[in-house]
């Protein structure tokens, strides 16, 4: 269960409502994906007052929204750290230096992958092809790709994200 | 070079994916003309005549798929642009989505005229930030100019497009699963019959296409259908967007026409194998392809009839090149990691058998593999094959087969051993150590 005390997130509604315009009438439910991004966008995960509020606000059944909560891998529904690093770990990019790049990562920040360090600021992942594989390997943080990593690079690169 | 360019050519430059260069380039005079001059029907007859097969990795005649939806039938239809690249080693729809997102565009509004498609949809990954920030601010670029809207160019001609994003889902590049997701759901896949293409998208008919083979609609409507049938090959006519990676010098996106030496490609045009190695195997169109070893390539034209005679596939055009001294096991290791990730968890061969997959392969590479292991990877395999709703069971299966059947005895060696007879490499040694 989440506090019961976050913020509510239906300023987003007029957004929404605009969103809508460019669907064929009727279908409101294409709309599940769209709105649980842009609520974790803001509030940096999905919390249970989200899922009440979509049941209501898109009338599609609550067991639809844990669905796609749990499937889609994307979605959260636990903060992450201010930074997620989600180091690819397919093909191409451990042909390029994945694994070491995942090691050196997770010695530097002293976590292992799925941990956030003590002071919140990161959080290290490994996701399966980010389809980049010409520039591996690669790291999201957070939307951004960053490509041809190697370990200085990502030193430089945590250097710079508070 | 690699042969005629139809989509790659144009330089790219800081504005070249703006709408004012894509007009500068020719651009929405294809789509003016269709609407003002063409009758829906023949714009379908002429994507038909030109021959051209799907880029997605199935390679279906695009023109048989469109020709199911019938103008007449009074439903709302629907078309969906496959921007769901998730084969690992494919990385090509990406670079049209960031450098001609308009070309994709002007194709779509063709489409959505030649099926009478009021709503049109780019189902794209959700990791993609940087493509759908470019491919929304095009539509947003469309829409200003009158591309899309009540009234397309005031011709009365009527379209809406939606850039709808994924959340992660490897499956949901299977077109049943896509419209799945965008009916808002998880994307588990639909059994056929019925086909998408009679009860698709909301249970309309929907033609789902590959962002690729879609944009080349607007190129085959440009040049004419017999034009276009002179570039590639008879029975593959048209070009291919490669991307190549792995242990390759220039790794990228390459336009390749059908028809093109495929040793020459890799040896020349992406300068040969990383540290001067020799080359081991390549994964011709995405990791579900059957590799192909550096014998198997030599003398092979890059074409769907060549690369079936020679073993394998065009598939997603998703090329991975593979050094001598690569680990084969520790590979397919990482393959069947993700395959298991990846399983839906709707079909219980996929389901269970993804897991198997994967345990059997970790215990071999940690040491623990037992005999038997091998003969097991290849039954779950040939067992797993066209019992599940769509295809990643056969993919995973395909895969391990295919490596199995080249380097069994590094398999052998490695349980017998408890070792990898390549030290475990992924790397090229000289690359990494350096």
């Amino acid at each position: 269960m989440n506090a019961p005390n976050l913020p509510s997130m239906k300023h987003l509604q007029p957004e929404f409502e605009a969103l809508k315009k460019r669907y064929p009438a009727g279908f409101d439910s294409s709309l599940t994906l769209p709105c649980l991004r842009r609520i974790q966008e803001v509030r940096g995960f999905v919390a249970d007052q989200d899922i009440d509020w979509l049941v209501e606000y898109l009338g599609v059944p609550r067991v639809q929204i844990e669905e796609v909560l749990t499937y889609y891998t994307q979605f959260r529904r636990q903060p992450v750290g201010r930074w997620h690093l989600q180091t690819c770990r397919n093909v191409s990019c451990s042909m390029r230096g994945a694994e070491r790049l995942i090691d050196h990562l997770s010695r530097k920040l002293g976590v292992k992958v799925g941990e956030t360090t003590a002071d919140g600021r990161f959080t290290l992942s490994v996701v399966e092809c980010l389809g980049s594989c010409g520039t591996a390997p690669v790291v999201m943080v957070n939307d951004t790709y960053h490509e041809n990593m190697d370990a200085a690079k990502i030193d430089a690169l945590l250097g710079e994200l508070k | 070079m690699t042969g005629r360019k139809l989509i790659m050519d144009f330089p790219v430059t800081a504005t070249s994916h703006l709408l004012p260069d894509y007009q500068a380039r020719g651009g929405y005079q294809a789509l003016r003309r269709v609407l003002t001059s063409l009758k829906p029907e023949d714009v379908t007859k002429e994507v038909t005549a030109s021959g051209m097969l799907g880029h997605g990795g199935a390679a279906f005649p695009v023109g048989r798929k469109w020709a199911v939806i019938k103008l007449d039938d009074g439903q709302p239809h629907y078309l969906c642009a496959n921007a769901d690249e998730g084969e690992p080693g494919t990385f090509k729809d990406r670079w049209i989505l960031e450098h001609s997102p308009h070309l994709l565009l002007e194709s779509m509004l063709i489409t959505c005229y030649a099926l009478q498609v009021r709503n049109c949809f780019v189902y794209i990954r959700g990791e993609f930030d940087q493509p759908y920030r470019r491919l929304q601010a095009a539509v947003e670029e469309a829409y200003a100019a009158g591309y899309f809207g009540e009234n397309v160019l005031g011709t009365g001609f009527a379209c809406d497009i939606v850039v709808y994003r994924g959340a992660g889902s490897y499956v949901c590049g299977e077109a049943s699963a896509l419209i799945t997701s965008i009916e808002g759901k998880k994307g588990y896949p639909r059994n056929r019959p019925p086909r998408l293409t009679v009860r698709g998208l909301y249970q309309r008919p929907t033609v789902i296409n590959n962002v690729e083979t879609l944009s080349n609609v607007a190129i085959i409507m440009r040049m004419g259908a017999e034009e276009f049938r002179k570039v590639g090959k008879p029975k593959s006519p048209g070009t291919q967007l490669v991307s190549i990676s792995g242990h390759v010098n220039r790794p990228g996106v390459y336009e390749v026409e059908y028809g093109y030496p495929l040793d020459k490609f890799i040896y020349e045009d992406c300068g040969g194998v990383l540290g001067g190695k020799g080359l081991k195997c390549i994964i011709p169109g995405g990791i579900s392809t059957k590799v192909m070893t550096a014998k198997d390539i030599e003398g092979v034209a890059y074409d769907h009839k060549a690369m079936e005679a020679a073993g394998s596939q065009v598939g997603s055009g998703g090329m991975v090149v593979i050094a001598e001294g690569t680990c084969m096991v520790r590979l397919l290791h990482v393959m069947l990691r993700f395959y298991h990730h990846e399983s839906c968890g709707q079909c219980t061969p996929c389901r269970e058998g993804m897991g198997w997959m994967h345990r059997i392969i970790e215990r071999i590479v940690k040491g623990d593999g037992r005999p038997g292991d091998i003969d097991a990877l290849v039954r779950i395999s040939n067992a797993n094959d066209g019992t599940t709703i769509c295809g990643m069971g056969d993919a995973a299966g395909f895969a391990t087969v295919g490596i199995i059947a080249k380097y069994r005895d590094e398999f052998e060696y490695y349980i017998a051993n408890k070792r990898s007879k390549c030290e475990g490499r992924l790397e090229v040694a000289e690359v990494a150590d350096a």
